[in-house]
Parts: structure tokens; C-alpha cells; sequence
């Protein structure tokens, strides 16, 4: 049979992964949708249903894009691999949770065939998929993406539609004092009063669905690491970027915990294909994303720029491959003998 | 005779299509492709100005020293765009003030420019009247194509006219605003481009599967 017999020579696109043996791409892309859900978990607990009906409209659109692109080219269809499915959770994660359903589906459709399928489908695209899907979003709906963030409240299954400004928004147009006091209007645990950064750090603010809840994005985060699908070096080099661009804006504190910069640095930032292949290219790609979100936010006319970061990053991997290259093998012996 | 008069005339809508085979003259296509009532004003104007402007420059190219021919070429464009101006200026005051600039800027269209260096200067009357017309209409037809898209997708209007109150900016569905944008105009008119050259490919492979099956055949 010649089904049964085993495949001896497997030809496929890099980057390689070697280690640990046996892993597929499928594998991998479903541990990270795995990851995604203790922050959609949350996301519904404070916006509604809405996160998650938002979240399925992007999928069925990734997942239609995907279906689509597969016909027209006439592949297999490389929806079991779950890369269309990650991609189309986090285009639901960086987008205002109060927007109209069929955007998502819309942004997630068209980001799957300009981003992916035109190159040539997974391990070909250039782009981080889930942030071309959202400039395209920005570009096309962009009255919604930048006003639709619903106010956060516990246990509100239909949100009564109220919208307010982010954190980082009420910094960049009215200044510091006009942030912090923006988070004396959010709900407090039945703990007692939280300070702003406490706040922060569980979520309880407005923002984009995946972005709002530092704690249970570190939650997946921790979860891939243990799974070693990702690694820290670019996580870390985005954060401490953001985190040094920070020091020259009025508020350090806003800039690090407020925006999507850990969900960007964790699960955006580290797509394999995007992203560059040694530690050393890996550590540069991370400083430049932090250092230009910075740039965006503090100079910018944004007021959040994480996405155009990465993206802006991402073309640069072609030259931090070339410019950090893996290192040959017994390369140092050469040098020794020479 | 009439095949010729034919092929000179149709070469510029399809095989030789200003902009979407030549890629000439993108920037008054991004610029006025915003709305289908532009585009039809846009392309009857640069219609008139290349068939005025290659009938007088096959006449006359033959006088114009070589070494400056480009700036006669301009002197001839520029007296017919003034009356396109004039005459839109006095007649339709409404689609002059909106296509504003890029009626003087007719002048130096490379469409324009183009033909009369490349076509009339070294044809003959008819065939560079012809040659205008053609091409005029192929930038007209690929401004009117584009224009229509972009204004039902970026605008959610035809003709100016609201298609539906739900597709509205204030309606249940928004149109997408990136179209009125020039990266719209850039989006579509690479899927057009995209679209020719598919077809064109595989024109080509079926002339190549023909022509092997015809050498076989004759092999056996």
C-alpha cells in the first residue's frame, strides 16, 4: 500500500524546526490558539458575548480566505495546520470589541488572500497575516477601529453599548492626569479598590479584546514557553524597547502595561515566519519593534504602534537573516586552523 | 486598409491598454478614478487633447527640428488643453472645479506625450487619429472600470447617488474608505493588472499545448 508506506524524504519551506523531534506546524499552531484562550476567556468576561461572536466572525473569515486561496491555487486545503484559525483569533484580539460583526470577517478574508495566499500560503508571507488583516481594517472601517472600545464591566452578557477612550489616547490628546482618571471610572474586584496599574495588569480597561489583560496573556505566554514554541528573546527585546522609549513620555507606567505591547510581543512579534531565525537577528528584531512602538506613540500620530511596528520589522527580516546568519557547522574550527 | 484602420484603433483598449499594459499616466488615474462622473469628464478630455494633438503632430512633426521636438510636442498639447480648460471652464464650471489641477496637467500626461513621440510623429494622419482615438478610449474605459469600483466600494455611491441607506456611512454597513484613497486605486488596478496577465499566460499555454500537439501529430 502505498498509503501505509512511510514518507522517507520530507521537502518543505524553512525555517526548519528541529527540535523537539517530530513536531509539525500543526502541532505548534494549535498549542498557540491553546495559549489565546484564557485572554478570550477574560475578554468575555468583561465585554460580552460580543468578543466572542467578533472572534468567530474573524476565524470564519480567515478560515473562508484560506478555503478560498486553496481553490483558486489549487493546493491541499491547509486548514488543519490551525494557522488560519491563530491568525483569525488574533485579528479578533487586536480590534475594538464593540465594532460591527461582518468587519472582522471582512478584514480577516481580505488579510488572509492579500497577506498569505497572494505569496504563496503559510511559510511564504512576508507580514505578520493578523496585522496586514488589521491595517486593512484601519484603512477600510476606520471610524470603528479607533472609537468602538467598549467600557469594561463584570458579567455584562449584551454590553449597553457605551464607548470611551483608551488609556493611551486619553495620554496622547489630554494628557497624564486625564489617563489616570479615567480608571477611577472602571469597576473595582470585590477585594477593595485597585490603583491604576493594578488595573492594568488584570485588564479592567478599555481596549482592543486581546490586548486589555496583561496577566492572562502571561498566562498562554507561560504556557508556550513550558511547550518551547516560543522563546524569550524577542518577547523581551520588544518589552525592554518599549519599555526604554517610555522613559522619554510622560508616563512610563502607561506605556509598558497599557496598549497591546504583550500580546505584540508574545504572540504576534514571534510568528516563525515572520520573525528572524538566530538569537542575535532575533534580539535586534525585538529592539526595533519596542523602539519604533515608542516612536509611534510618543511622536507619532497614532496613539498606539505596536502593529505598525511589527509590521515594519517584519521587512526587515530578509536583511537580519543575512546580517546574523546561523552559524556554520565547524565554522570555529576553520578559524582555529587558519 | 480597414484591418489596419481596425488594429490601430483597438490596440489602445486592449493589447496596448495606457495604463494597464503601458502603465502610463497612473497619476491622473489615482487622482480622478474617486468617482464615475470624474472619470467620464477626465477621459473625454484626454480623448479630445490625443486625437487633436496626433492629427496636428503627423501633419506637422515632419518640420519640427529633432532636437527639440519635445517642447513642440508640449506647445501643441498645451494649446488644446488650454481649450479643453476654456470650453470646461465656461460649460461644465461643476466637474472643472473637481478635476481642478489635473486639467492643466493634462500637458504633460505621459499618455499623451507618449503617443505623439512614439505614434504620430512618424505615421500618417488617419492612423494617428485612429492611434488617438484608441487610446484615449482605453484610458477613458480603464478610468471608468476603476472609477466604478472604487466609488461603489469606497463611497457607496453610483453616479453620486447613495446606492442604499444601509450601505451608507452612517448606515448598518460602512464602505470601505480605503478605496477613496489612493492605496484603493493601487489595490484595484493591480487586481486588473493581475487579472490581464493571468488571461495572458494562459493564452499562451493554450498557443503552446496547440503547437505541440501539432508538431506531434505531424511527427507521426
Amino acid at each position: 500500500m502505498a498509503a501505509e508506506q512511510k514518507q522517507r524524504l520530507t521537502l518543505s519551506f524553512g525555517p526548519h524546526i528541529h527540535y523537539p523531534l517530530g513536531r509539525s506546524t500543526a502541532e505548534l499552531m494549535w498549542t498557540v490558539n491553546l495559549a489565546l484562550m484564557p485572554a478570550l476567556v477574560w475578554a468575555v468576561l468583561i465585554f460580552g458575548w460580543q468578543a466572542l461572536a467578533l472572534t468567530v466572525s474573524a476565524v470564519l473569515g480567515t478560515t473562508l480566505g484560506e478555503m478560498a486561496m486553496c481553490a483558486l491555487t489549487k493546493t491541499r486545503v491547509t486548514l488543519r495546520d490551525g494557522s488560519a484559525v491563530c491568525s483569525g483569533i488574533l485579528l479578533a484580539f487586536v480590534i475594538a470589541p464593540g465594532m460591527p460583526l461582518y468587519m472582522p470577517f471582512v478584514g480577516g478574508f481580505l488579510g488572509i488572500v492579500l497577506a498569505k495566499g497572494v505569496f504563496g500560503g503559510l511559510g511564504h508571507n512576508i507580514f505578520n497575516v493578523a496585522l496586514i488583516a488589521r491595517a486593512i481594517m484601519m484603512a477600510t472601517f476606520p471610524v470603528p477601529m479607533t472609537t468602538a472600545w467598549l467600557v469594561p464591566k463584570f458579567g455584562q452578557i449584551v454590553p449597553d453599548g457605551t464607548t470611551m477612550a483608551t488609556p493611551l489616547a486619553v495620554l496622547k490628546e489630554h494628557g497624564l492626569d486625564a489617563a489616570l482618571a479615567l480608571f477611577q471610572q472602571m469597576p473595582d474586584t470585590a477585594l477593595g479598590a485597585l490603583a491604576p496599574w493594578e488595573k492594568l495588569m488584570l485588564g479592567l480597561r478599555p481596549g482592543c479584546i486581546g490586548e486589555v489583560s496583561v496577566v492572562f496573556i502571561l498566562l498562554g505566554a507561560a504556557f508556550l514557553l513550558y511547550k518551547k514554541v516560543i522563546r524569550l528573546y524577542i518577547p523581551l527585546s520588544v518589552i525592554a524597547g518599549t519599555v526604554f522609549m517610555g522613559l522619554f513620555s510622560a508616563s512610563p507606567m502607561l506605556h509598558s502595561l497599557a496598549g497591546g505591547l504583550w500580546l505584540g510581543a508574545f504572540f504576534m512579534a514571534t510568528d516563525y515566519v515572520t520573525s528572524p531565525i538566530t538569537p542575535r537577528g532575533q534580539i535586534v528584531f525585538g529592539l526595533g519593534i519596542g523602539l519604533l512602538t515608542g516612536m509611534i506613540r510618543i511622536w507619532g500620530g497614532y496613539p498606539e504602534g505596536v502593529c505598525y511596528a511589527i509590521l515594519l520589522m517584519n521587512i526587515m527580516v530578509p536583511a537580519l537573516n543575512e546580517w546574523f546568519p546561523p552559524r556554520r557547522f565547524a565554522s570555529r574550527f576553520e578559524e582555529v586552523n587558519a | 486598409m480597414g484591418a489596419c484602420v481596425r488594429r490601430e484603433f483597438v490596440k489602445g483598449i486592449f493589447r496596448e491598454n495606457p495604463v494597464l499594459v503601458l502603465m502610463l499616466g497612473l497619476c491622473p488615474t489615482l487622482a480622478i478614478s474617486v468617482s464615475v462622473k470624474n472619470a467620464i469628464g477626465m477621459g473625454a478630455a484626454a480623448t479630445f487633447v490625443l486625437v487633436a494633438s496626433n492629427a496636428i503632430i503627423a501633419l506637422a512633426g515632419r518640420f519640427f527640428p529633432s532636437k527639440i521636438r519635445i517642447p513642440c510636442f508640449i506647445v501643441v498639447i498645451a494649446t488644446f488643453v488650454t481649450m479643453v480648460e476654456m470650453v470646461m471652464g465656461a460649460y461644465l464650471p461643476a466637474l472643472n472645479a473637481a478635476l481642478g489641477i489635473f486639467i492643466p496637467l493634462i500637458v504633460v500626461n505621459c499618455i499623451i506625450l507618449g503617443r505623439a513621440e512614439a505614434f504620430a510623429a512618424h505615421h500618417g494622419v488617419l492612423p494617428s487619429i485612429l492611434d488617438g482615438l484608441g487610446m484615449g478610449m482605453g484610458f477613458g474605459l480603464t478610468l471608468l472600470m476603476v472609477a466604478f469600483i472604487r466609488e461603489v466600494l469606497g463611497s457607496g455611491k453610483f453616479w453620486g447617488i447613495t446606492i442604499s441607506q444601509v450601505y451608507s456611512s452612517t448606515g448598518a454597513v460602512h464602505p470601505a474608505a480605503v478605496m477613496v484613497m489612493a492605496p484603493g486605486a493601487f489595490f484595484v488596478i493591480a487586481f486588473i493588472m493581475g487579472f490581464i496577465a493571468w488571461r495572458r499566460e494562459r493564452q499562451l499555454e493554450q498557443k503552446r499545448a496547440a503547437a505541440i500537439a501539432l508538431m506531434s501529430e505531424t511527427r507521426v
